[in-house]
């Protein structure tokens, strides 16, 4: 019988629940590396036991992790992120020129077809590829570089490159998503890179409608339509229909479009989810009520989803990498708090169940369904 | 013999106990010390130094004897204690908690 591994990150170890394909009972394993904040573990999905985990410390820096038992055992491999040539400047809060310093990896994305291959997204904002299973990684340099990453500004939350996306159709072709720098796209395996940004209407940037510089929070698409692309921006929900060349809002009847997680129904290209917070000057729900927003149409038309979620004197948020689906029939759709909730609804939204309630601050969580 | 005590989480990184003991060739030297050390636990590397500059990590501290040595060159001698094996050398974590 299949069954589902959820892979939860959080601000003080990692977690491992797991479920039989029914998703009614689950066994929760960890903590794993207790006491240090997990910004992301995923595995590969062409090795479903082989695990990826991105383990940091403002006391001790970066660790990479690697599982090759589906997270029972774990083994540090390479930690060393170095930019590629003279690593040079970007923007600095001030407005002044400051060095690119690497801070920590907040996500990693195995490669499509090889396990030991693994894309990761770090602060500050670059993308590194290892081909050796994490023992080593290399800049790929060309996106920093390609002209515009000078101008580059971290937002509060600092400058991360959080979202990378690979086309399941064009191996070839990468999306990442940078806060606050907005999106990207190389179509020639990451040697070239350009912004892919218009149509984003930012009224916090001086240009609102400038090349770079939104603060794009999540970007997600769909395996089967992979020029489709939704996004949450920091405020507006965002829908491109040309692989990022323009983007239009689709906030709709959404109570607010301030946000962090997007995500795409397994098997519906069209049904997204997110979940809407207050504002970015207060990071909670709305009305003290945790609901998820579902569209079936591909945005405009949003339901909410409250069955089993707080309905009153709730205030958590769900950060930008805390919402995954699953693969079974019908599909599994997981979020984590910050309260360290993690929920679950083998439903596709309809209905909800916290698998675990007290968790420390939940920053990722990624689901594997396996066969 | 030069002994040195870890940090919680670099001991359960590195998967030894509170001390660790190392053999130097030479005078005893910080920057010698975290050379051994991360020779023998090359997980540590870029844990208490950055992997290419090797500047200590902010958060991160150096005791020994009594007395802070974070500051000092990481190429002045140790206390004769601390080379003789008498007494830790210690890596310590700042505080942090309300």
């Amino acid at each position: 019988m299949s069954g589902v591994r959820v892979l939860v990150g959080t601000r003080k170890g990692a977690f491992v629940l797991t479920s039989d394909g029914n998703r009614r009972h689950w066994d929760i394993n960890g903590p794993f590396f207790a006491g240090w904040e997990m910004y992301h573990i995923k595995g590969s999905p062409a090795d479903p036991n082989r695990l990826y985990a991105s383990q940091c410390s403002g006391w001790f820096g970066q660790q990479i992790q690697r599982s090759n038992d589906g997270g029972k055992t774990w083994e540090p491999v390479g930690n060393q992120f170095v930019y590629d040539g003279v690593p040079g400047t970007h923007m600095w809060y001030d407005g002044t020129p400051h060095p690119w310093e690497f801070k920590r990896v907040w996500h990693l994305e195995p490669s499509l077809t090889d396990p030991d291959t693994v894309y990761a997204g770090v602060e500050d904002a670059a993308l590194f590829r290892t081909t050796d299973g994490g023992k080593s990684w290399q800049e790929l340099a060309g996106l920093r570089c390609h002209g515009t990453g000078s101008k580059w500004q971290p937002g509060a939350g600092g400058m991360g490159l959080h979202t990378i996306l690979l086309d399941p159709s064009n191996p070839d072709r990468i999306f990442i998503a940078i806060s606050a720098a907005g999106t990207f796209r190389t179509d020639d395996a990451g040697k070239t890179w350009r912004p892919i940004n218009r149509g984003l209407h930012s009224q916090y940037i001086p240009d609102p409608n400038a090349e770079v510089g939104h603060c794009v929070h999540r970007i997600a698409l769909h395996p089967s339509r992979p020029e489709v692309l939704f996004m949450q921006k920091h405020w507006d929900v965002m829908r491109s229909d040309d692989a990022g060349d323009s983007w239009h809002e689709i906030s709709g009847n959404l109570p607010t479009d301030f946000g962090f997680v997007i995500d795409v129904h397994a098997h519906e290209p069209d049904t997204i989810y997110v979940v809407p917070i207050k504002s970015d000057s207060e990071h909670f729900v709305p009305d003290g009520k945790l609901r998820v927003y579902r569209s079936r149409t591909g945005g405009n038309d949003w339901e909410p989803l409250a069955k089993g979620l707080p309905e009153r004197d709730c205030y958590v948020n769900v950060l930008r990498d805390a919402m995954a689906v699953d693969a079974l029939d019908s599909c599994g759709v997981y979020f984590g708090t910050t309260g360290g909730q993690v929920y679950a609804s083998a439903d596709a939204g309809d209905s909800w169940t916290p698998i675990v309630r007290d968790l420390p601050a939940v920053m990722s969580v990624e689901v594997q369904t396996l066969p | 013999m030069i002994r040195v005590v870890l940090p919680h989480h670099l001991r359960t990184l590195a998967r030894v106990g509170a001390e660790v003991q190392l053999d130097i060739e030479g005078p005893a030297t910080q920057r010698l010390v975290l050379d051994a050390l991360e020779a023998s636990y090359p997980v540590l590397r870029g844990t208490i130094r950055d992997h290419v500059t090797h500047k200590r990590r902010p958060f991160v501290r150096f005791f020994a004897c009594l007395e802070d040595l974070s500051h000092e060159s990481p190429d002045a001698p140790l206390p004769d204690a601390v080379a003789s094996g008498a007494e830790p050398f210690y890596v310590i974590g700042a505080i942090a908690g309300g």
